[in-house]
């Protein structure tokens, strides 16, 4: 899919003799340093409670021990009770990575569904599965996210995972309808269609192949939303307050008065690795825009001509033929939408 | 119809969601209110069950089809049922209690946030490559910290170390709250640090996004003929490619203000902040059902309202919007 731009383009016998960079050279800057940094957790999450100097949960009844500043046996201190935080802090990456994944995944799977499904339906169908999608994106999350899970009796991992997933596809399938929109129309569509394939077929090998950095975007904004909304719940307190988690350390660090007491090596280990994990994640994110959009690209990939910076031109996309298309039931709907002023509709043409 | 009338209708229908969902859940999940009151007094007679059952109004009486329509007049007259923890407190009278420091520490910082992040975002997308993209990794870091560890960091640095800001508490403990000078300015110094950490964690998140939209928009062919013609670098970056670049923007601000509000709730727990967002905390501490719902609702409707507004800028500001208003 990826189009050689003009600007770039060598004669194919230069670019035969010349030893390709592998991918991972082609990669830009922000990406690399993303992907390192979030390499470094999973690395973490995985070995973590294999490595862990000391059970997490243990309470060293040494009175000594008791929110006891870092050194050589407890690397980054005490707790409260005398408990390890490198050792929390090491089987709570994992938790809440696993958490993030999770909801990624089911996120992700959800938008995919509702996406496709919604632009391949189209009209009334179309309409109404965007105006849900609409409401609840404009509900926010969090509020309702705490009134679920304070009615669970059972808090668990699995029950915040489809809670969570429950509750975040639609940015995603927001997305990918967008998109499907809008290669649904494409000369190779239709001739996969002439050929005789049926939908689903055209759908799992033609469709979505074709939205694969798009999906995996969603799947890295919804990873970053999972980490953000799972430990802001367990800093509130609506989670399993028995496991360890990035979230649950800071909950039991505020609740015990941390910060009061100046503990700062309880509170901000957790909170950095946050912190970390959600930068590594913005920047491979950051990564994959600008290998789809090169005008965002860095002045790297610009050239000076006569003193100022040129960049190559990216390919327009094919967008919105379908716009005008809409039955009467589907485009009363539609105007309801806040895009409904993006359309080339009598409004703006009778200018 | 007009634009925004048709905005209004979406947000009715988006209320009612809200509304019907919250209807749901209690009668879907297991676990009532009456429960969580009985575990808090010990010493109450099961006989109790019945009378609290009937004063919570979770007995569940008659159809669903009743409940539901009991349940949608009591919210339309601002009845969110009965606190649990603070028992005889009606949960109304708590949300207007703490909802305008919400309101007026998150909503000032949050447009504060929003105009000084543009307006930098315009900068750094005009001058792309600049000094401002340098920085690009700093702010990415600063929008991945949870706000609330933010505020933790900043209590820690200027309220417990050095004593600038105070460490929590929407005013002096030894002041009557009330329209007077000692207690407004007191006010206003306890909200400085919080507003400081919205600003702060917020403002990344529209730069960034307004310097891509920017940086988009200073390619089309309109802008590079504004270029051409000889114009002022002034006039060609405000009204021919920041004012276009502004409405995916605002629409973003849009989608994004109840996320932001979320996060500003939380934050208000680290400083004990009079808001709704240690109400929260409260209502979770002490199972508080009813409380939790009447929270739930409140910040839904104050984000569709900040979403209204929004769409009525965006009618000023967008020729679009106000054309098919002419001719619907």
């Amino acid at each position: 899919m990826t189009a050689v731009l003009p600007i770039n383009a060598k004669s194919p016998a230069l670019a035969q003799e010349e030893v390709r960079p592998g991918r991972w050279r082609r990669m830009p800057a922000k990406a690399k340093v993303g992907a390192v940094l979030l390499g470094l957790f999973v690395l973490a999450g995985i070995i973590g409670p294999f490595v862990a100097p000391y059970d997490p949960s243990f309470q060293n009844p040494a009175p000594d021990l008791s929110m006891h500043g870092p050194y050589g046996a407890h690397l980054l201190g005490t707790t409260q009770s005398g408990q390890d935080v490198l050792s929390q802090l090491l089987v709570g990456i994992r938790l809440t990575l696993e958490l993030a994944f999770f909801v990624g995944l089911v996120a992700t799977a959800l938008s995919v569904l509702v996406g496709v499904t919604s632009a391949f339906l189209g009209g009334v169908w179309d309409e109404v599965l965007s105006l849900l999608t609409n409401v609840f994106l404009v509900i926010p999350a969090l509020p309702l996210l705490i009134v679920l899970l304070g009615y669970l009796q059972t808090k668990g991992q699995t029950a915040t995972i489809l809670v969570l997933s429950g509750l975040s596809w639609p940015w995603g399938a927001r997305v990918v309808r967008a998109q499907t929109l809008a290669i649904r129309n494409r000369d190779f569509i239709s001739a996969a269609r002439e050929t005789g394939e049926r939908t689903w077929r055209i759908i799992t090998w033609e469709i979505v192949p074709n939205e694969v950095s798009l999906i995996a975007a969603s799947f890295v904004n919804t990873v970053l939303y999972a980490i953000g909304a799972s430990v802001a719940l367990a800093f509130i307190g609506v989670t399993n307050l028995n496991s360890w988690s990035l979230g649950t350390m800071l909950y039991w660090a505020q609740s015990q008065q941390a910060l009061q007491l100046g503990a700062w090596w309880w509170f901000v280990p957790p909170g950095l690795a946050v912190a970390l994990i959600g930068t590594g994640l913005v920047l491979l994110n950051t990564g994959i825009d600008e290998l789809g959009n090169p005008r965002l690209r860095d002045a790297a990939s610009a050239s000076k001509i006569a003193g100022r910076w040129l960049r190559p031109a990216d390919p327009t996309p094919v967008l919105g033929e379908i716009a005008n298309q809409r039955g009467r039931v589907a485009g009363f709907l539609h105007s309801f939408s806040r895009s409904s002023l993006l359309d080339d509709t009598e409004g703006s043409r009778a200018r | 119809m007009p634009f925004i009338l048709r905005r209004l209708l979406f947000y009715v229908v988006a209320a009612w969601v809200a509304l019907t969902v919250n209807f749901f859940i209690p009668r879907a999940m297991p676990g009532n209110a009456v429960q969580s009151v009985m575990a808090k007094f010990p010493n109450l007679q099961p006989s109790a069950y019945k009378a609290l059952e009937a004063l919570l109004g979770v007995g569940h009486p008659g159809s669903i089809w009743s409940q539901y329509v009991s349940y949608l007049n009591d919210i339309f007259h601002f009845n969110f049922g009965t606190d649990v923890s603070q028992y005889p407190a009606s949960v109304s009278s708590l949300l207007v209690q703490t909802l305008p420091w919400t309101i007026i520490l998150v909503g000032t910082a949050t447009v504060i946030a929003f105009l000084v992040g543009t307006a930098l975002g315009i900068v750094a997308g005009w001058r792309h490559g600049g000094a401002l993209d340098r920085v690009l990794p700093g702010l990415m870091f600063l929008q991945a910290i949870p706000y609330f560890f933010f505020a933790l960091i900043l209590v820690e640095l200027l309220a417990i170390k050095t004593h600038v800001f105070p460490t929590g508490q929407g005013y002096d403990n030894g002041l009557i709250p009330g329209w007077h000078g000692d207690f407004i300015s007191s006010a206003v110094y306890h909200s400085l640090l919080p507003a400081f950490t919205i600003v702060l964690t917020s403002i990344a998140g529209w730069m960034l996004q307004m310097r891509n939209v920017m940086i988009t928009t200073i390619g089309e062919d309109y802008v590079i003929a504004a270029q051409a013609k000889g114009l002022h670098s002034r006039r060609v970056i405000f009204t021919y490619a920041a004012r276009n670049a502004l409405l995916p923007q605002l629409q973003g601000f849009g989608l994004a203000v109840g996320f932001v509000i979320s996060g500003a709730l939380v934050m208000e727990i680290v400083f004990s902040y009079p808001g709704i967002g240690l109400l929260l905390l409260n209502a979770v501490t002490s199972n508080d059902y009813p409380l939790m719902q009447g929270i739930f609702l409140v910040i839904t409707f104050a984000v569709l309202i900040a979403n209204l507004v929004v769409d009525m800028i965006i009618v000023v500001a967008d020729p679009r919007a106000r054309t098919r208003e002419a001719t619907a």
